[in-house]
């Protein structure tokens, strides 16, 4: 049971990190999904824990939410990338300070 | 294990009767979309606009019947009922924030729908996908996305159910109906493409990264107290010896509710956000999103986490200090107005802060004293209003290339067209506080309740940022005022009837609220506590 959580825990601070350091956008964003699965993984594990379903469907409600976010998430990036021919997060610098 | 094999299915209850406002909202969403379908491009401006603003009027009706028809509970402090087996809570501060989200809205809509100051459309994008500075782009320039008029219902549904949430799944997936469609808008201004296309990519990799603490927090949460529902995390708070798994999950969840409404050290993309942004975006923003946050943020923290008010009052200190002071020094070294009004904004979180910080139980509470959640409620109501009719002032001060928000060309504003410079120089004095304006009472209301529950060092630093605070709003009344205009300033574009009456109202709200604060004041201490 414990262990679960650990390789949660990992697997968010591994999003985590990757969310501060990659430039990429489209690997931020992965980074970001990794941190929701992470979020998935322990959930599921509390609910075995706790004997009862609500974070097993809260795990299934956060798939929907990732779902929709990528849509948005992919638009946004896109657009981007195509008025500037990169999704490197250190291009987009026009605002600052 | 889990045994459901002989569990028969029992219907859940829903309590449509109360929950028809918000039902309201997300089906004219949804019929916004269809009108996108079916309609022809030369009827969607004005079915978009008319459907939008009569859904949002019906919704505001609404709520005053229902919040009228809210049962007592228990000793009368609470009023209220829960709707859909626990997960949305109708009590009367969410009824109290949900006629404010959908006054905000309506003010929206009116920025959105301005079309006299754009010469003849609106100020967003006319095809999104259209590359800047192309033929295609040039060819969309009298299009309209109407689209944006579905994208704030789905904004404004998503920030009422967030402040009636009454678990934390409820709470994630209100906070990601809100976000997105928010993030979209940020990206779809006219002009300044790249600037607006930048703000949302910010703004979307940073809240969803935000998100996703706050969904750790909810799993931590859920482990520790063996439920989401706020009523039974707050008996485990009260029962269970063992804090670790608390503490971890409340912080985490307080970074993503922090980021929201913009706290220091979360703050980071609020200036670039407010900045980039179609100002009528922004202005919504500014006003719905923090009315929307801090509902939730005191729901979660009074409810579900008051027992353990000692763990987190301390953190709520450093932060409430950090984000005034963060807020109003930058504030101080802006030269563009929309990024000197986030910061504002800012420093504002601090204050709300503040208020947050005069939680007390019930019984220590001076009966008839005004309360924690009261004061924040009202304040607000005041820093809504302001904040609202500021960002729609400037957006109508423009020169050939569009907006012009660098502070210096407003110089001789107060020249050439007195009414606006006088309308915001009375928002600017009523977001440094001065009496007889709106943002004195609040900011009253909000020291006095963090006074009266001892955090008096937060207070001294509150009033010495506002002291400060005074010195960038006074500049710009300075510039506009005693700078002699040049070939160079800006200029007023008339608006129609539409964003006139938003900052009318506003600016009618602003003083009628520092002159006589009571009605609302009122509403909001018969809006009660939140049910538990």
């Amino acid at each position: 049971m414990t262990d679960y959580v650990v390789l949660s825990s990992i697997l968010f601070t591994i999003g985590a990190v990757g969310v501060l350091t990659r430039r990429n956008a489209i690997v931020v964003f992965m980074c970001v999904e990794l941190m929701l699965n992470a979020c998935n993984l322990a959930l599921v594990a509390f609910a075995n824990q706790n004997g009862n379903l609500d974070g097993q469907i809260a795990a299934f409600l956060v798939m929907v939410v990732a779902a929709a976010e990528v849509v948005v998430g992919l638009a946004i990036i896109m657009t981007i990338f195509r008025t500037r021919r990169s999704a490197s997060v250190d291009d987009a610098s026009l605002l600052k300070y | 294990m889990i045994a459901l094999a002989d569990a028969t299915f029992v219907r859940p209850h829903i309590a449509y009767g109360s929950l028809w406002p918000i039902l309201v909202i997300y089906g004219a969403a949804c019929a916004g979309v269809g009108i996108e379908a079916v309609l022809p491009r030369e009827w969607r401006y004005l079915s978009q606009v008319l459907l939008t603003l009569g859904s949002l009027v019906v919704a505001l009706i609404g709520v005053g019947f229902v919040a009228h028809a809210l049962p007592s509970l228990g000793d009368g402090a609470a009023r209220g009922l829960f709707g859909s087996e626990g997960t949305i809570a109708l009590d009367g501060p969410a009824m109290f924030l949900w006629g404010l989200v959908l006054v905000f809205g309506i003010g929206g809509v009116l920025l959105f729908a301005e079309r006299r100051v754009e010469g003849g459309v609106t100020v967003f994008a006319g095809q999104a996908a259209a590359l800047p500075g192309t033929e295609t782009e040039r060819r969309a320039s009298g299009l309209e996305h109407t689209e944006v008029y579905p994208l704030l219902l789905f904004a404004i549904g998503g920030m009422m159910l967030f402040v009636s949430s009454g678990d934390l799944l409820t709470m994630f997936v209100a906070l990601e109906v809100l976000s997105l469609p928010l993030y979209l808008l940020c990206g779809l201004a006219r002009r300044r493409r790249l600037l607006s296309q930048e703000a949302a990519m910010k703004y979307f990799l940073l809240g969803a990264f935000s998100s996703g603490f706050f969904l750790y927090g909810v799993a931590l949460i859920y482990g520790y107290a063996g439920s989401m529902d706020f009523g039974a995390i707050n008996e485990a708070v009260a029962n269970n010896s063992d804090q670790t798994l608390l503490v971890i999950g409340m912080g985490m969840l307080a970074v993503g509710l922090l980021f929201k409404v913009g706290a220091a050290p979360f703050q980071a993309w609020m200036p670039d956000v407010y900045q980039g942004a179609p100002t009528a975006v922004t202005a919504f923003m500014a006003a719905a999103t923090k009315a929307a946050a801090f509902g939730a943020m005191l729901r979660l923290f009074y409810v579900a986490f008051g027992s353990a008010r000692w763990t987190w009052q301390p953190m709520m200190w450093v932060i409430a200090i950090l984000t005034m002071v963060v807020g109003t020094v930058l504030a101080l070294v802006q030269s563009d107005m929309k990024r000197m009004l986030a910061y504002s904004s800012i420093a504002h979180t601090g204050f709300l802060l503040t208020g947050v910080l005069g939680l007390r139980s019930v019984a220590d509470q001076n009966p008839g004293a005004i309360t924690s959640l009261q004061a924040v409620m009202f304040y607000l109501v005041t820093y809504g209003l302001t904040t609202l009719g500021a960002f729609a002032v400037v957006a109508l001060v423009r020169d050939s290339a569009g907006e012009q928000s660098t502070i210096q060309r407003w110089s001789g504003l107060g020249k050439h067209s007195p009414v606006v410079a006088g309308v915001f120089a009375l928002f600017l004095l009523a977001m440094a506080g001065i009496p007889l304006t709106s943002g004195f009472t609040g900011k009253w209301a909000v020291f006095e309740v963090a006074l009266s529950a001892g955090a008096w060092p937060v207070v001294i630093v509150a009033v010495l940022a506002s002291a400060a605070a005074a010195f960038f709003y006074v500049r710009v009344i300075v510039v506009m005022y005693f700078h002699e205009p040049d070939s160079e300033s800006a200029y007023v574009t008339h608006p129609s009837v539409l964003s006139a009456s938003a900052i009318g109202v506003s600016a009618a709200a602003t003083i009628a609220l520092g002159l006589v604060p009571g009605p609302v004041l009122d509403l909001a201490s018969t809006a009660g506590q939140f049910i538990r």
